[in-house]
């Protein structure tokens, strides 16, 4: 990030351009011929394609530059996306700059980081821009040297026309191109004549990063700028009484020490406001060290809370939220998890007679599996810059979600949708944790009440002990089993705190003629939200791992039982919703143990395990090796299938696959966070435990199913069924089976 | 509040800051190097990894009263005079190491900082130097084979 002083607003610097600049922009803006913001935002709902297109900025020298919509937190949007727009683009993808696009939603149409959806929501639109702006500037070059736009030829960012030897860099052409109409009809191409796109192109950021360049929100500076830190109750049920600054206050470089509430009372929140407090301390002053020395003189009193409601507009329409009083703590989660396992239940979902199908059969095989709240922990600490003043809400913010961010602030900051300028850095991490951007509320309080641009900082602790956590869940598996060793029925009941992780339209919903899915939630005032595959990643670890057992237990081949029920589901699938392609996820599992060996001798005598799941529109399957290390279970060796439809860039999509095989393998080990007396135990790196080097795999291999469907995503689906992989892996090598996560803690081995 | 001479980056420096203020906090804030970063505080991430007189060294736990005269590097130290990126580096970006990129300077100043005490350090050996360096987006096996090719470079 350089410095503010720097930044134009984005309308200003639309501006410029179109007053001195010549050249050529391609965007909503210069489509709609630079008519004011709010125009466009008023008419963006009747806009065509135009809408979603990112930027493309042309210089007169000959510059291009292309503009990622999407908040980047590591799944590579910053070359990926801009690669979909230079294929039709053609310019030259070696000196092509790519560059954030600030939050402009109207313009962009997109900017949304999550549920995997970049490459499926960007595959069309960013494609029509580039081929967009390829006609006009071809178009520019016919109209120059009169000769028609069909004997024009593009390469690397040059139009020829070959039977008069004329040549013209799209710098040349830009200026007269900005001026033409834009083409009626424009086609793309086919996957067969792709030649940047599904090739392995490395990250356009990489010298930055490896250079330690200022990139994120941490690392932002601005004139005048004050550090700020929160104090936040020490227990969910907690909320602040009283406090005392007064030494604080005396401590050097302090400027400010108070009070504030992030949301009005009375706010209705959206389905990404959660905060786990709503009154915190704010210590403000000149330098880091200096506020978080200060901090601890603050002197305040805590008092439990009592039940509480809040109003939520999410998912599901308006409701009532109930934020119950009381410490709780995981040893008590656990029991009523348990409890509530056995009574009566919401029914999602009923195909055939379970009923009779359980009253009638031979052998009933029952598990309970359950797994720990986890927090995200991305590297970066939350942080947030803000600097609010009469004219303009300016905001350096690490957050997966912009737009749907305006609303709270407008609201709790008392801000119009206008004044919002906000720049979307570079996140050191996410994982749904910058999802709920109540630190850009929280940061926009701080700099109005002191009058400056001041940066959130939250530490380790901070996070860990203020988190957004990813929930904690039970799930129970029945099947019922004939004589014959078929399984007639499937009963599964899901629940969680406070949420349940059911999804009763998935695999293998669909394949028998009796199933029963049931779920229930449970209310806490522990704060949840999205986690890398929401409930998913409980999920497939729950149905892998019971589908694992249940195929032993008729005397099955896991990964042939597997496949064996997809095809029946295939052939006569039971019941209208079900949640999978069989055909797709047949395909995976084939090239699975294709490329695995599965079946050989070698695999038969390796300590192996296999999981497959879909979710976010994509296919994942994985085959674990593990081996013991210094006499603790090690997953040595991972082989990987995935369907994610056309890889937009090979080398980047294996990176994402890798990453979330680690992160799945260090989670299904070592993921928990404990809570007592209201208070997570874990309170930093040192006791909350993530997978380092010597825990990884030596070898992930990624095989992709070959295919030209529309590309889906990799950020969430590779990571859900390595937990099931890892469970089925440790059962051959230890005997165990594993029911509970962390599985290094069922096997006490820590 | 005091006075301190710093050598960082073969540069002699000075800056007023209060003794008890980690090397991590006087680079970032008073310095502007930001490219060595803050993950925890406490040691455990490896995020905030400098140099002092050419060893490892996590800044968050390091007062600035204690530097003295030691040589402090940081990532923006570790290119050439000709400002040609570091052999470590430039294995970095061959192999497409980052992701989110947050832990990769530090992860490359533990790599730098072990290629130069053991310039061709088995598997085992890497794994223990880099232990201290975590990644939370899993690039692991990446680095590992960013340092080898690193070390096979130099050999050359």
């Amino acid at each position: 990030m350089k410095n503010a002083n720097n930044n134009q607003s984005r309308r200003s610097f639309l501006k410029v351009t179109s007053l001195t600049g010549g050249g050529m922009m391609i965007g909503f803006s210069w489509f709609a011929n630079l008519i004011p913001n709010e125009a466009i935002a008023a008419a963006t709902d009747k806009m065509d394609w135009v809408e979603l297109t990112g930027f493309i900025k042309i210089t007169p020298d000959n510059q291009v530059k292309i503009f990622n919509p999407n908040p980047e937190f590591g799944t590579n949007v910053m070359t990926s996306l801009p690669m979909m727009v230079n294929e039709e683009l053609e310019a030259d993808w070696s000196k092509v700059i790519v560059e954030m696009g600030d939050y402009d939603t109207p313009r962009f149409k997109s900017q949304f980081t999550g549920g995997s959806r970049a490459m499926a929501m960007a595959w069309k639109p960013l494609r029509t821009a580039g081929a967009t702006a390829r006609l006009l500037l071809m178009q520019a070059a016919a109209n120059e040297w009169g000769v028609p736009i069909s004997e024009l030829t593009v390469s690397k960012g040059v139009v020829m026309h070959k039977a008069s030897n004329k040549s013209a860099n799209y710098g040349a052409l830009a200026t007269a191109a900005a001026k033409l109409p834009k083409p009626e009809k424009v086609e793309l191409k086919k996957a067969s004549e792709f030649t940047l796109l599904g090739t392995p192109q490395k990250n356009k950021v990489g010298k930055e990063i490896v250079g330690g360049e200022s990139l994120f929100t941490l690392d932002y500076k601005m004139e005048g700028m004050l550090i700020a830190m929160v104090i936040h109750p020490p227990a969910f049920g907690m909320q602040l009484k009283s406090f005392d600054a007064t030494e604080a206050l005396k401590m050097p470089g302090i400027k400010a020490v108070f009070d504030f509430q992030v949301y009005k009372d009375g706010y209705v929140k959206a389905g990404f406001d959660t905060r786990a407090f709503n009154k915190l301390i704010a210590v403000v002053g000149n330098s880091t060290w200096e506020v978080m020395n200060a901090r601890k003189k603050v002197v305040a009193q805590w008092e439990p809370i009592q039940d509480t409601k809040e109003m939520v507009m999410a998912r599901g329409g308006k409701r009532e939220e109930i934020i119950p009083a009381g410490l709780e703590s995981t040893e008590n989660h656990l029991r009523l998890m348990h409890e509530m396992q056995k009574k009566p239940t919401r029914v999602a979902r009923k195909d055939g007679d379970p009923e009779t199908a359980f009253k009638n059969a031979t052998k009933v095989l029952e598990r309970t599996y359950t797994a720990p709240f986890l927090a995200h922990n991305p590297m970066e600490p939350i942080s947030c810059v803000a600097h609010i003043t009469d004219e303009k809400a300016f905001f350096v913010a690490p957050i997966q979600i912009p737009e749907m961010m305006k609303q709270n602030i407008v609201s709790n900051l008392d801000i119009k949708p206008e004044q919002i300028e906000m720049k979307l850095a570079r996140m050191g991490g996410g994982f749904g944790r910058r999802a709920y951007g109540h630190y850009i509320v929280e940061a926009g309080h701080i700099s109005k009440r002191v009058k400056a641009p001041v940066k959130l900082i939250y530490t380790r602790e901070d996070d860990l002990t203020n988190g957004i956590y990813r929930p904690t869940y039970i799930m129970t598996y029945k099947a019922a089993i004939d004589k014959d060793n078929n399984v007639t029925a499937i009963h599964v009941i899901g629940g969680g705190i406070p949420e349940s992780p059911l999804h009763e339209n998935r695999f293998p919903a669909g394949v028998f003629d009796n199933y029963l899915a049931e779920s229930w939630d449970m209310p806490s005032n522990i704060t949840i939200g999205a986690y890398r595959a929401p409930r998913s990643n409980f999920n497939a670890s729950a149905e892998q791992s019971f589908l694992d057992e249940l195929a032993e237990t008729v005397g099955k081949d896991p990964l042939d039982f597997r496949i064996e029920m997809l095809k029946k589901a295939k052939a006569n699938p039971v019941g209208k919703n079900n949640d999978y392609n069989a055909d797709r996820f047949i395909a995976v599992l084939e090239l699975l143990k294709e490329k695995s060996n599965w079946g050989s001798t070698a695999s038969k005598n390796a300590k192996r395990g296999v999981s497959a799941y879909f979710c976010h529109a994509s296919y994942a399957a994985h085959v674990v090796d593990v081996t013991m290390k210094n006499g603790q279970p090690y997953v040595e060796k991972v082989v990987t299938a995935m369907d994610c439809g056309f890889v937009v860039n090979p080398e980047g999509a294996k990176n994402m696959v890798e990453g979330a095989v680690v992160d799945g393998i260090g989670n299904a080990l070592y993921g928990e966070l404990i809570l007592e007396k209201g208070a997570t135990v874990q309170k930093n790196l040192n006791n909350y435990r993530i997978i380092r080097h010597r825990e990884a795999p030596k070898k992930i291999d990624v095989h992709f199913v070959q295919n030209n469907i529309d590309p889906t995503g990799l950020g969430e689906p590779p990571f859900p069924p390595v937990f099931a992989a890892v469970a089925n892996a440790l059962y051959k090598a230890t005997g165990k089976r594993l029911y509970n996560q962390p599985y290094l803690k069922e096997l006490g081995k820590v | 509040m005091a006075k301190f001479q710093l050598k960082v980056n073969g540069k002699p420096l000075q800056v007023e800051a209060d003794p008890s203020t980690p090397l991590l906090w006087v680079l970032r804030d008073h310095l502007n190097l930001v490219g060595t970063k803050f993950g925890c505080g406490v040691g455990a991430c490896g995020a905030c990894t400098v140099h002092l007189n050419g060893r490892a060294m996590r800044s968050c736990q390091l007062p600035v009263s204690a530097v003295g005269t030691q040589a402090v590097t940081t990532i923006e130290g570790i290119v050439s005079a000709e400002k040609e990126m570091h052999p470590v580096q430039k294995a970095w970006l061959e192999l497409d190491v980052a992701q989110c990129g947050y832990c990769q300077t530090g992860q490359i100043m533990s790599a730098v900082a072990l290629l130069k005490s053991n310039p061709n350090p088995t598997e085992a050996e890497i794994e223990s130097a880099m232990t201290g360096n975590i990644c939370r987006c899993g690039t692991y096996l990446r680095i590992k084979a960013a340092i080898q090719q690193a070390a096979k470079s130099s050999k050359k």
